[in-house]
């Protein structure tokens, strides 16, 4: 059923350091790298080496200029991806039942074969975390690695989704954001964690950190070179006497 | 929006179709035998050709049964079950019509409402998108409503309702268009509450994710079609709405002005949801710094 859980035991999630990440894309890659061979269809490319080329991510990195009033323009990456809301607007338009929120950890999932591809559930979607795959016709979107997570065929380091595992620069987190004493929900307390959109009424699971204050740069130009001693004497004075005559 | 044909084609067609639905579901006007037969056949064509358009725009039509099922939550489901509820209750109703020469007024009613049913919760799917601010107003409901009735009564040669009907639409219409051109800067979503980074300064999309485009900048950020809006909006404003009122008002309804009006009314309408699409802002394009 398409109705929302009243509440779900866990909120797995991604706290995203939007002060860390430097916008390397190796999380766009890495997401579309693990979940095109594994859970669901394929995430397909149409026209990859042609003039047109367009395919399905489920990750993509915005790179966003911030201009503050009297200080210079910072520039900021903005990895966005599924936000798995609490009161996901993308759950409840679905008309088949194919989209859902897992009751046990509140991860928002579809299931392909349920899925007519009538694309609601993108237009429903605030933040563009849906994409219809070009070639299935089927509705794709973050599963949080559901297969990564709980699979005890792999390391126990690797068992966090892939974004989150290849990140170089540790500005993806991943854990319950329902413990209040776990180690994302400590993070996100201690750098002021953030939703998006908030005025849409979606309660996204994950939550953005704000880039930390910068440092005052002092903007004046540095002064131009002058005379260190007014009259030079010895071979320097003799130099500045030579190059005046010149 | 994506202006899709196929949607277009539905919510104009499918309109009409359950409009004239009603009227007849209401006995007005009572026909049966052949009169009957023209009149349904022409209904249930517009009706199920809209239908059949819009299961174009799915990736899997093959799957639409499983569409009834979500009824609690999904307004799409409910529109699926009231269109065939509609259709069946009023395949009977006309076969009463039609064969029998009897009129099952209580089989109409029922069709009536369902029609009606079936054209609100069309609208609903779209007016409860809060992603779309243009169409996030109970303005959607009534102008979907009142165009498709009035359509409907053109159809069913009922003047004074069709009259009335589409004076309501056409206010309707220009409070939705006026109220629309604000709806974005007034739902308070800006790239600044999207990125959540407004307290720092102003913000402007550098960089795209990509050189390319996608899904989401082609479902949704649609702004060809915005070339000729100021035009297209004036062809639906006087084909539509201006012209069917004048005919309704000033001239003796016959069978050929009746036709013309409701040709009329049809471009007009259809002007009307191609700009209903091709106009409306999702707030995702807001991160690609687009409207």
């Amino acid at each position: 059923m398409t109705t929302l859980p009243e509440s779900t035991d866990k909120k797995l999630g991604l706290v995203i350091d939007l002060d860390t990440c430097v916008g390397c894309h190796a999380c766009v890659i890495s997401c579309k790298g693990w979940n095109t061979e594994n859970y669901g269809a394929p995430l397909s490319d149409q026209d990859p080496y042609g003039a047109d080329p367009v395919g399905t991510f489920l990750n993509r990195v915005h790179s966003f200029e911030v201009q503050p009033e009297d200080k210079p323009a910072q520039l900021i990456h903005f990895p966005k991806s599924c936000l798995h809301c609490d009161d996901a607007p993308c759950v409840t338009v679905c008309p088949t039942g194919a989209s859902y929120k897992r009751a046990e950890d509140g991860i928002v999932l579809v299931n392909e074969d349920s899925c007519i591809g009538c694309g609601l559930c993108a237009w429903a979607c605030p933040y563009g975390a849906r994409e219809m795959d070009g070639a299935e016709k089927v509705m794709k979107k973050c599963t949080l690695c559901v297969d990564r997570i709980y699979n005890e065929n792999l390391p126990e380091e690797d068992r966090v989704p892939s974004c989150v595992r290849t990140c170089p620069a540790g500005a993806r987190h991943f854990g319950d954001l329902g413990d209040p004493n776990s180690a994302v929900s400590v993070l996100v307390e201690e750098r002021g964690g953030m939703d998006l959109m908030p005025e849409q009424g979606t309660k996204p699971v994950n939550k953005y950190l704000p880039p930390r204050l910068k440092d005052d740069i002092s903007f004046e130009a540095p002064e131009p070179l002058t005379p260190v001693v007014a009259e030079a004497k010895g071979f320097v004075g003799w130099l500045d006497k030579m190059l005046d005559k010149v | 929006m994506h202006p899709a044909p196929s949607v277009i084609v539905f919510t104009t067609l499918s309109g009409l179709g359950f409009g004239l639905l009603f009227w007849l579901g209401l006995g007005l006007p009572v026909v049966t035998g052949w009169a009957a037969f023209f009149y349904f056949a022409l209904a249930f064509g517009c009706a199920v050709g809209g239908l059949l358009a819009s299961t174009f725009h799915l990736g899997h039509p093959e799957r639409a049964w499983r569409a009834f099922t979500q009824w609690r939550s999904s307004w799409l489901s409910r529109e699926g079950i009231c269109a065939v509820a509609s259709l069946l209750v009023f395949g009977l109703y006309a076969i009463g019509l039609v064969f029998l020469g009897q009129q099952w007024v209580v089989l109409g009613l029922l069709g009536s409402v369902l029609a009606i049913g079936t054209v609100f919760t069309t609208a609903m799917i779209y007016t409860q998108l809060k992603t779309v601010p243009r169409w996030n107003t109970p303005v959607t409901p009534v102008l979907f409503l009142s165009l498709s009735l009035g359509g409907g009564a053109l159809l069913a040669g009922q003047a004074v309702a069709a009259l009335l009907l589409l004076l309501v639409a056409g206010a309707a219409q220009v409070v939705w268009w006026m109220q629309g051109d604000k709806a974005l800067s007034e739902s308070g979503t800006t790239l600044a509450t999207a990125t959540g980074l407004g307290s720092i300064g102003k913000v402007r999309s550098f960089e795209p994710p990509h050189t390319g485009t996608n899904y989401l900048l082609k479902e949704f950020v649609h702004v060809v079609g915005r070339k000729h809006a100021q035009k297209l909006r004036l062809i639906a404003a006087v084909s539509g709405y201006a012209l069917p009122i004048l005919v309704l008002f000033f001239l003796p309804l016959g069978w050929f002005l009746l036709a013309l009006t409701v040709v009329l009314h049809t471009v007009g309408v259809a002007a009307s949801r191609w700009l209903f699409f091709a106009e409306a802002e999702h707030v995702v394009g807001l991160y690609y710094g687009k409207r």
